[in-house]
Order: structure tokens, then sequence, then C-alpha cells
């Protein structure tokens, strides 16, 4: 997969790290489905971060 | 085959023991952030903010203690550490060799090694709470010292071995994984306290202050806990890391920076780890003692686990990780420095097995505001001392590194220093009751004053080696 797409998919995993829990915060999302997204978003982060990096930055 | 590349891998770390670093292996200010961003997001950060809520601390003492205390902590860093790191570029060990003499350092660097294996075994000990959880382990108590069933042991050792091969394969290793886990870590802590919030009444951000006032930091200590003010957070922040700014430990690490002004990268581990973190740990802890009936038991993982899920219980085990690697890399380069010919990686590894067994001891994380103030009050006289050489002796008339131009192996200077340092905090606490967060500013004039005054009478002419 090229770096751009590594790098995209690896904010991607931050993203879904912090948002839901505003969402919860909000009152507009549930906590078990906070709790899910929270988990793709550390897969995505630590599967991606490692390879968009590669080589040194 | 595999064995004997990983053989290899291991024989090539260079470290620069006994040399300073070159150009060429510099490192960029975004390695220290990543280093310093992820070193202080760590897994005893889940215990510290739990016992300032657990000391009765009000919500503008924290807010404004740890915003002073943190600053004094970056100012340490920039202008008493950084500036000598960027001159000599050399290790504190070896630095220390120069002033104190072979035998002096050789004692210090044993006492330091213990200190740092003593401190990523409690690190290690919170990932362990994390780890037990999907095996339903029975979690430490406030009251444990000792290790409670064998499951706790068990991982304790898993989570020890893998530490410790990270640290094995050196700084470049410790300081990617740190890099790639830190941005995480700190959005998993900010996320799992705002989930939180509406749980212990915050619904919109002008309830937040009321709330924290009122259920989180009360001012109104625990049974069994000792009152803490303004005063306490303020200091307990600047010393928390003292042994590693003012008391120049990470000499090792910021030798590495380009510039001197790299120091100020430690705001990333103060304002992110020290503020934030501690801040959402104290809002998880809060709602635990809530939810428990005000349980005395203590394990952060289940603590993280309830806010943040899986995610929460990897961050705890991923934290105490992060801190532990390059904290065991710090015992190592200490002990090889006793016996330079050794391995840096077999060193680390043995570090790594007394770091495991003391990690299989709960008291180290129960204990740990105690040890933490401690240990930087025992490693803290070296630092003074290691000013006063780089910059006041050659100013009053007397040489700096006398060890090595005096071909000496014990300098009585530096051994009286940090002994009468030592003796002057234990008087201070014992006969005057001062608590030991507030022992490392008189201690630091002490040493400073000691070392001077004992360097200019012992100090005799001595004649330049010529090759």
């Amino acid at each position: 997969m090229p770096q751009f797409a590594l790098k995209i998919v690896s904010w991607l995993g931050l993203v879904l790290t912090l948002v839901p829990s505003l969402l919860v915060f909000a009152g507009s999302l549930d906590f078990p489905t906070y709790k899910m997204l929270m988990l793709v978003g550390t897969v995505l982060w630590f599967a991606a971060r490692p390879f968009s990096t590669a080589g040194g930055e | 085959m595999a064995q004997s590349k990983f053989q290899q891998q291991l024989d090539s770390v260079e470290e620069f023991e006994r040399t300073p670093v070159p150009e060429s292996h510099l490192k960029s200010a975004g390695s220290f952030l990543g280093m310093y961003a992820g070193e202080h997001t760590a897994g005893t950060e889940f215990v510290i903010g739990p016992l300032f809520v657990a000391h009765g601390v009000t919500a503008g003492d924290l807010v404004f203690g740890l915003l002073v205390g943190n600053l004094l902590a970056v100012l340490s860093w920039a202008f008493l550490t950084a500036p000598i790191a960027a001159k000599a570029r050399m290790t504190l060990y070896y630095m220390l060799e120069k002033i104190c003499g072979a035998k002096l350092t050789a004692v210090y660097n044993i006492v330091n090694a213990l200190m740092f294996c003593f401190l990523a075994g409690s690190m290690i000990a919170v990932s362990a709470t994390a780890v037990g959880i999907p095996f339903d382990l029975t979690m430490p108590t406030l009251n444990d010292w000792l290790p409670n069933s064998l499951g706790w042991i068990v991982a304790v050792v898993i989570i020890g071995a893998v530490t410790t091969v990270i640290a094995m394969l050196g700084y470049t290793q410790v300081a990617r994984f740190a890099g790639i886990a830190a941005p995480w870590m700190i959005l998993v802590f900010l996320a799992a306290a705002v989930s939180v919030l509406p749980e212990l009444g915050v619904t919109s951000i002008s309830d937040f202050w009321g709330v924290a006032n009122a259920k989180i930091w009360t001012g109104v200590p625990l049974e069994g806990q000792g009152k803490f003010t303004f005063w306490h957070v303020m200091f307990f922040a600047w010393f928390c890391n003292m042994a590693m700014h003012i008391g120049m430990a990470d000499l090792s690490i910021l030798r590495y920076a380009r510039k001197w002004q790299y120091g100020f990268t430690s705001a990333a581990g103060m304002y992110v780890g020290h503020y934030l973190a501690w801040i959402a740990s104290g809002i998880l802890y809060a709602l635990f003692l809530m939810e428990s009936n005000y349980s005395t038991e203590f394990a952060p993982g289940p603590v993280a686990f309830r806010a943040a899920g899986i995610a929460g219980a990897l961050c705890v085990i991923v934290a105490g990780w992060t801190t532990a690697n390059p904290t065991i890399y710090r015992a190592g380069l200490a002990i090889q420095s006793i016996r330079p010919q050794w391995k840096t990686w077999k060193v680390t590894m043995i570090v790594g097995i007394i770091t495991t067994l003391a990690a299989c001891f709960p008291a180290l994380v129960m204990k740990l505001l105690d040890f933490v103030a401690l240990y930087g009050l025992i490693l803290m006289p070296m630092g003074a001392i290691i000013l006063m050489d780089f910059y006041v002796l050659p100013k009053i008339g007397a040489r700096s590194n006398y060890a090595e131009i005096s071909g000496k192996s014990f300098n009585i200077a530096a051994a009286a220093a940090w002994l009468l340092t030592l003796a002057f905090s234990i008087f201070l606490n014992h006969w005057f009751g001062v608590e030991i967060f507030f022992l490392g500013l008189p201690g630091w004039f002490v040493a400073a004053g000691v070392y001077l005054a004992v360097s200019r009478l012992v100090q005799k002419p001595v004649q330049t080696k010529t090759a």
C-alpha cells in the first residue's frame, strides 16, 4: 500500500480513538459503540503507523 | 539463521558509552518530542493522578500546582541538563567517572541502577493489572505488598520479558516504539476521561469546574491519607523527575540532541503526561471510587477498561511499557559503565530480569509517590556536583574532572557532598518533620556548597599529563 494511503489510515485510527468519546459526551453515541470504535481506531493506528513512517521521517 | 541475525543486530548496537556522540548520530527535535511525550504518558500516570484525588487536593491547587511545577521541571531540563549534554555529549556515567573517580561512580551506578529497576518494575506491575483482566486476576489493593497470586506473577513475567527484549535492541528501537505509541496513548487518556464525564454529572463544559470541586478533587483526603496542598502538587510535579533533570540522568539521552534548546521538548512530557494524563486519570479514579463505594482495590487496568474498553486496557499496558523501556535502558548504561567491556544488550537483559523480579511486588505501586520522591532525592546530589564541576569550579581556582586529571579513583569532595546532602535531608525529615517532597530544594544547595568548599580544600596542584 502506498505511504500516503497508510498515513490516511493511521490518522483515521487517531480520529476513531478520540471523536467517539466527544460524541458520548454530547449524548449522541452509546457507550458500547464508543468502546468498539475506539478499538477499531487502535488497530488501524498500530497496523498502519509503523509502515507509514518506514525509512524515517 | 534468524538467531544469528538477531545476535548480529544486538552486537551492532552502538551507544557511544565512552566517546562523545558523533554529529552523524544526532537526532531531531521530533525524536525527543516523541520520546518525552511517550515516556511521561506512562503507567505511573494511572497511579499518580488517582493519588492526588486520594490525598484530598482541591481542583484549584491541582490545576495551578501542576502548571507551575511542570514549568519548573521544563526549565530545569532546558537550562540545567540540556546545555551540558549538548556541549559534552557524554553519558552521565562517563562524566561522573571523570569527576568522581571510578570507585565512587561504581557505588553511584549500583544505587542508580537499582532505583531505575524499581521504577521500571512499578510500571510493569501497572501493565500487569491490565493483562490480568481477561483472566479475572485478583487485583492488588492499597495494602498489598507481596504478590497475591500465581497469575499475577505470570502476567508480570510476560510483560517484563517483552519489555526487556525491546530495551535490548537499543535506544533507536525504544524511541521508535515510544514515538509510534505516544499520540495514540495521549488520545486514549483524553477520550477515557471525556467519555465518563456525563456519569459524574458534567453534561456541558460550564459544569466541569463545579463537578471537579464537588466530586473529583474535593479537598477531602480519603481515610488514612495525608492532606495535599498547592505546594505538595507543585513540588511533586517539579521533583518527580528530579533524577532526570536536576540529577542529570538525562545527559545520557539529551547528548543526542543537535541543540541544547531541545531540552524544551520535555514540555511535551510535562504538559501532556504530567498535566492532561494526571487530570484524566484522576477523573477515572473518582468515578471508580463512586461506583465501588470507596473500595481499596488499586488497579489501573480495570479502571481504564471500565472507561475505554479493550483500548483502555491496552493503553495501560503500552503506557507502562514505553516508560519501562527507557528506564531499563538507563539502568543498563549505569551497570555497563562499571564494566565497559560488557555488551550493552547482555547488561540490559540482566537488568530486565532484576526489574521483572521487583515488579512481582505490588508494594512498588502502592508506595509509588514516596518512592519517586526518594529516588529523585538520592540521585539529585550528583547532578549538583556535575553542574558545579562544569561551570563553577574553574572560576574559583579549582579544576574540573579532578578524578581524571589527578588519577584518583575516589573524589572525596563528591563523596562528602553526596553523603552530607543525604544526612542533611534525613535531619530535616526526622527532626523538623519536613516531608520528603520538599527536601530536594534545600538539598541541592547543600550538595553544591559542600562540593565547592571541599574541592577547594582538597584539590592539590596537578601536573598536566603529557603524551
